[in-house]
Parts: C-alpha cells; sequence; structure tokens
C-alpha cells in the first residue's frame, strides 16, 4: 500500500477534483478506459454524496497490492447524520433528496468490492476497490 | 535564553564577511532554485539578501528557535510572497523549497567551523536544523495553498466558459457540451438551448456529448431534464457523441436515457435531416456532352 492522498470535500469544485485524481491514479495503474471511466464515475457519485449528504467530509485515494495484481481503494467519509436503512438506500432509485437513486447501487455495480458503514449521528463510510 | 547553541545561531549570520550570501547563491543554483534562469539574477540575490537580513533579525530575538514569534514576522513575510509567486508561475515544489533548504549547507559549515566542540556543534546544529525545517515546511504549505488557489481559479474559468447553441440548419441547432457539467453553469446551458429552441422554432435539438468526460447520475438527470423540457417547447431532442465507455459505465449505474442517441453529431445531424423532410445525396457527376 503506497500512503494514500486525501482530498478534502468541502464544495463541488472538490467533486470535481477528486474525479481528476482518480483517473490520473487509475491511468498510472494501467486501467483500460472503460474502467478508468467505471471507476471514475462511481468515486463521482461517492465524493457528491460526501457533500451533499454528508454535509462535506474527504476522499482517501490509494493503490493497493493483493493476490499479485494492483488496484485503487478509495474511501469516502463524512461526520454527516448517517444513514438509518442502508439497504433502503442501497435500492436502485431510492433518493431522500432529488436525485435519480443509482448512486450508491451504481457505485457498488461499477467496483470490483464496495463496503458501506454508517452510523446515524455519526456519520458515513463507502470504501470501493477496483482491481486491475 | 542565551545557551550556546542560541549564541552560535546568533553568530552565524552576523560574523558573516559578506561570502554567506554568494555560497547560498551558489548552492541554490546547484539545487535548481533559479529555475534553469526563469528567477532573474539580480532579483534572487536582492530576496536572498533580504532573506538573510531578516533571518539575522530573528536570531537575535529572545526565542530564536521559534518561528512563530513576531520576531519571525519579517522572515515568512517574504518567504510567502516567495512561495506564492513561484506557486502561481508554475515552479514545482522542490524548486520552490530549495530556496530555504538550500542555505543550510553554507549554514552548517559555518557553524562547524565555529564551534569549538562536539557537543557545542550537536546544540547548534540541532538549534539550526530545526529553525530551517520549520521555515521550509511553511515554505511548503504556502506553495500548496497558492496552487490550490490557482487550481480553483482555473476551474472557474473553464466552468464559465460559455457553451453556445449553434444553428446548424433551418429548425435544427445543436449544443456542443464540452468539460464538466456539475457546476452551476449547466443551469446556464440547459436554459440557453431552451430559449434558442423558442427563437430558431427548432424542431430538433442534438446535445453533443463527446467533450464530457464524466457522465454520472447527476449529469444523466441533466441529460434527462433538458430532453423533457424541450419536447415540452415542441423540439425532439437527439444525444449524440455517447462513448462506448460511457455507454457501459451508464449500463452499470443503471441509468436509462430513454432518448434517440447516436454516435456521432454528423449522424445525429443526417438523422435530423431526414427527420425534417431533407436528404443530404451526392451531387450527380456533371455530364461531359
Ligand atoms: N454520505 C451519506 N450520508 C448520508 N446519507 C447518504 C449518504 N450517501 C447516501 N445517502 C443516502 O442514500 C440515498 C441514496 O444515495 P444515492 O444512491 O447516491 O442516490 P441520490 O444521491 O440520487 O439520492 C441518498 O438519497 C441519501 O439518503
Ligand atoms: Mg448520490
Amino acid at each position: 500500500m503506497t500512503g494514500g492522498e486525501t482530498i478534502p470535500i468541502r464544495e463541488s469544485s472538490d467533486v470535481i477534483r477528486v474525479r481528476a485524481e482518480v483517473r490520473r491514479l487509475a491511468i498510472g495503474l494501467g486501467l483500460g478506459v472503460v474502467d478508468q471511466t467505471k471507476i471514475v464515475t462511481a468515486a463521482s457519485e461517492l465524493a457528491r454524496n460526501t457533500l451533499v449528504y454528508g454535509g462535506g467530509g474527504h476522499a482517501v485515494l490509494e493503490v493497493v497490492e493483493g493476490k499479485g495484481r494492483r488496484g485503487l481503494r478509495l474511501s469516502f467519509e463524512d461526520h454527516g447524520p448517517g444513514i438509518l436503512d442502508i439497504g433502503q438506500a442501497m435500492i436502485d432509485g431510492y433518493s431522500s433528496g432529488r436525485g435519480l437513486g443509482l448512486g450508491l447501487s451504481g457505485a457498488k455495480r461499477l467496483s470490483s468490492e464496495f463496503e458501506i458503514t454508517s452510523v446515524v449521528g455519526e456519520g458515513t463510510r463507502v470504501v470501493i476497490t477496483r482491481w486491475n | 535564553m542565551n545557551t550556546p547553541a542560541i549564541n552560535a545561531l546568533r553568530s552565524l549570520i552576523a560574523d558573516d564577511g559578506g561570502t554567506l550570501l554568494d555560497e547560498w547563491l551558489l548552492s541554490l543554483k546547484a539545487a535548481g532554485g533559479a529555475a534553469n534562469g526563469r528567477v532573474n539574477e539580480n532579483e534572487l540575490r536582492t530576496q536572498c539578501r533580504d532573506f538573510l537580513a531578516a533571518l539575522q533579525g530573528a536570531f537575535e530575538s529572545d526565542a530564536p528557535t521559534d518561528t512563530h514569534t513576531a520576531a519571525y514576522e519579517p522572515v515568512t513575510a517574504i518567504l510567502d510572497e516567495m512561495s506564492r509567486s513561484r506557486a502561481l508561475q508554475g515552479f514545482s515544489p522542490s524548486e520552490t523549497a530549495t530556496f530555504v533548504f538550500s542555505l543550510k549547507h553554507p549554514l552548517f559549515a559555518r557553524l562547524r567551523r565555529s564551534s569549538k566542540d562536539v557537543e557545542a556543534l550537536g546544540d547548534g546544529a540541532w538549534a539550526l536544523t530545526e529553525v530551517m525545517d520549520s521555515l521550509g515546511l511553511h515554505v511548503m504549505q504556502v506553495y500548496q495553498t497558492s496552487r490550490e488557489q490557482v487550481i480553483k481559479r482555473q476551474q472557474e474559468e473553464i466552468s464559465e466558459l460559455s457553451t453556445p447553441v449553434v444553428k446548424l440548419w433551418d429548425g435544427i441547432v445543436a449544443l456542443p457540451l464540452i468539460g464538466t457539467l456539475d457546476s452551476s453553469r449547466t443551469q446556464i446551458v440547459m436554459e440557453n438551448l431552451l430559449q434558442s429552441i423558442v427563437d430558431q422554432e427548432a424542431e430538433i435539438a442534438i446535445i453533443d456529448i463527446t467533450g464530457v468526460p464524466t457522465v454520472d447520475t447527476l449529469v444523466a438527470q441533466h441529460l434527462l431534464k433538458t430532453v423533457a423540457a424541450a419536447r415540452l417547447m415542441g423540439a425532439d431532442c437527439i444525444i449524440s457523441g455517447i462513448r462506448p465507455q460511457i455507454a457501459q459505465t451508464m449500463v452499470h449505474l443503471g441509468v436509462e436515457l430513454n432518448m434517440v442517441s447516436k454516435a456521432s453529431l454528423s449522424d445525429a445531424l443526417a438523422l435530423a435531416l431526414k427527420r425534417t423532410g431533407r436528404m443530404v445525396v451526392p451531387r450527380p457527376i456533371a455530364s461531359k456532352s
């Protein structure tokens, strides 16, 4: 694991920055253009959730190694209200706001690994990994 | 405070016969701190001389190893200015930080010569290291903050680039989207399109997304809303330029763009012409008679 890069997410331009950095790392890792697009799009969804629902937080981007391959691990963390019913939040089309409700479930489908932990009143953490 | 270490610091620059500046400039240039001549020689010399004078002032204060005191303000002011201007000019972090770190070598050489024993040298070296590292960190912090400001400003400039709606033919308008779509710009761009549909009495609007790097659910939602609004104004939309990797990603996201789409802008135009009762045919070859 190489020392990750932390990017604060406080405003919508930070979402753009997260995307740009993820793309840069994905290219560096040698991911093909389809996989690049997938992981960048997943990052965009999660970063925006951190901003919109988590009230801001940060992203940690790191290159990881395992089973002889390398991958990109992205963690999104906030100290916002948390999610009461994760099952519901993961349902395609569910949005407590005015979104399409496809961000969380879509990010899961776009990643090799997906992990979400959330505590009401404490915050939310979503970690995704895309293996090369 | 008046420990030997601190006295050593105080005499470092003060007892200098004027050669320290030259030695520093040499070491600075050798380490790339002049950025291959991008920094004006005279300016650099003045900057270094001012810095040494300020540093000497700080060394003579009550707590010369604490760079957060008021005595260090003139020192950090010079560093702030230097770091900021280099960050804005696109210098690398090392080209910037070298300004401070290249001074270590001549200062340590001096310290070695003036220390009477190993213990004095050790104490002096510790005090000097503390100061120089702290100043180096300060430079990096200012550099980083300035770079972030540059990036932010550039992002804002890019997102404010106007996106014109172009008329391709009578009744056909096109909106070539380029760049990021989740800024406040999206709203303006979409309103422009709807306004042109009204002004041009357009029947067909082509939205080309070849230049949009990422289509996430927010962008998709903007597109869906625009298509629905255009329809209400009596125009049909064609989306063009959905690259294969974006099409795949949309499938995984679960987004259904229920709208007519074409691979390229020209395919979209051909369809639009056909829909409005026109046809593009090759010109008959002129007969030779
Ligand atoms: N970081 C978060 N903090 C709190 N709630 C969240 C967070 N991320 C997602 N959610 C909840 O999960 C729901 C589904 O998220 P998502 O699938 O991205 O859809 P959308 O963003 O369109 O609402 C959100 O509407 C929100 O209620
Ligand atoms: Mg979302």
